[in-house]
């Protein structure tokens, strides 16, 4: 039984360092600075949940830490992603060229 | 705000700050012996009457066995949701053609409630693929990697409509 | 067994941090530098969390909490910033 535990605390930890890896992968490939917090900041949270899931598994003496940790990312990572992308669309941060729409500058441009 | 400080009197705010910071205090400290409930009742008390208007999780929640049966589930589609866009958005990343359509659309929201809105702002933000750029009153400016459909009620029945059925249960 | 998985993960992590870093150094605007370096944070916090699980030190934890608080402060103290001109 512990040692199931143990295996599914191995694969937890593997399993979100490689959506750690993916966010890498999109910060550096993705375009503009609006898809990178999408692929950056997000899959890392993810990543990062599921590392910290591993880690209750392997140490479930820690876990009531973990699940603050694990709270305390939930609630603040899309408050700052938030704040970063209003910022960055304020002051004119570029959009990359395959951008289809963007309701919010038309709607700026209407109301002065 | 003067709508929800009528539904809300000020001792209910108080006393929700007060037992979400207590409870958060007690899984900090990891264990509940006295001297750790003292300090932590005296030191939550004291933030609750100093801001008793800040938002807490169980601000405006209603306190109602269909509330709590909605709340289970609102989470259980968000962690799917959650995994089942990571997935998604690491095929697009890992893809050498790079297939993605992005844009900002505009999406309005039934939720009146001020904790409704901004659990549904941070539901979408959290799925990756849609992240909120701007909120304003109902409607929100949502950045979208892969552009589903432009149109208001388009985007909304794809990006707010799963999240809102919950919600609107739980905080109204 | 499970040793080994710790480290692979430690590895990949490594891999995903330095590419974060990659893209802190080459902005190229100032928002780019702050979305990889709230990335580089919760990178970190996991790095933090595979440490105190290499050395069985629970404290580390403490220090992975006040470091995403701490981190979470300085993203939108510097959004803030960013808004109001460079």
């Amino acid at each position: 039984m512990t040692s199931l535990l143990y295996l599914l605390g191995g694969i937890l930890l593997v399993a979100g360092a490689v959506f750690l890896l993916s966010g890498g992968i999109g910060l550096v490939r993705m375009p503009d600075a609006y898809n990178r917090i999408q692929a950056g900041t997000k899959a890392t949270t993810l990543g990062t949940l599921l590392t910290l899931a591993g880690v209750a598994c392997l140490r479930p003496d820690w876990a009531l830490k973990l699940l603050l940790i694990g709270l305390f990312l939930l609630f603040t990572n899309p408050l700052s992603s938030q704040v970063l992308a209003r910022a960055a669309h304020r002051v004119g941060v570029k959009q990359a060229p395959q951008t289809v729409i963007d309701r919010l500058e038309e709607d700026l441009g209407e109301k002065p | 705000m003067t709508a929800n400080s009528e539904t809300q009197p000020r001792a209910r705010r108080i006393a929700v700050m007060f037992a979400t910071l207590l409870l958060f205090w007690v899984m900090l400290m990891g264990r509940v012996t006295a001297d750790v409930l003292i300090v932590g009742v005296m030191v939550s008390l004291a933030i609750a009457l100093l801001f008793p208007s800040g938002l807490s999780f169980f601000t405006e929640f209603r306190a109602t066995p269909k509330a709590f049966a909605a709340g289970i589930r609102y989470y259980g589609l968000f962690f799917k949701e959650l995994v089942k866009s990571n997935l998604k958005l690491a095929a697009i990343v890992l893809s050498p053609s790079l297939p993605i359509k992005p844009g900002i659309v505009k999406v309005r929201t039934r939720l009146k409630s001020r904790m409704g809105r901004l659990m549904l702002a941070n539901s979408i933000s959290l799925t990756p693929g849609t992240l909120t750029v701007e909120m304003e009153g109902e409607w929100l400016y949502v950045h979208w990697v892969s552009v589903g459909s432009t149109d208001v009620e388009g985007a909304t029945a794809e990006i707010v409509a799963g999240f809102e059925r919950y919600l609107e249960v739980i905080y109204g | 067994m499970v040793d080994l998985l710790i480290y692979l993960a430690a590895t990949i992590a490594g891999v995903a941090f330095l590419l974060a870093l990659w893209r802190f150094m080459a902005g190229p605007t100032a928002a780019d530098r702050v979305i990889a370096f709230d990335s580089l944070t919760i990178v970190s916090i996991t790095g933090i969390a595979l440490a105190a699980l290499a050395e069985g030190r629970g404290i580390y934890l403490d220090v992975a909490l006040v470091y995403a608080l701490l981190s979470f402060l300085g993203v939108i103290v510097v959004a803030r910033y960013i808004e109001r001109g460079f």
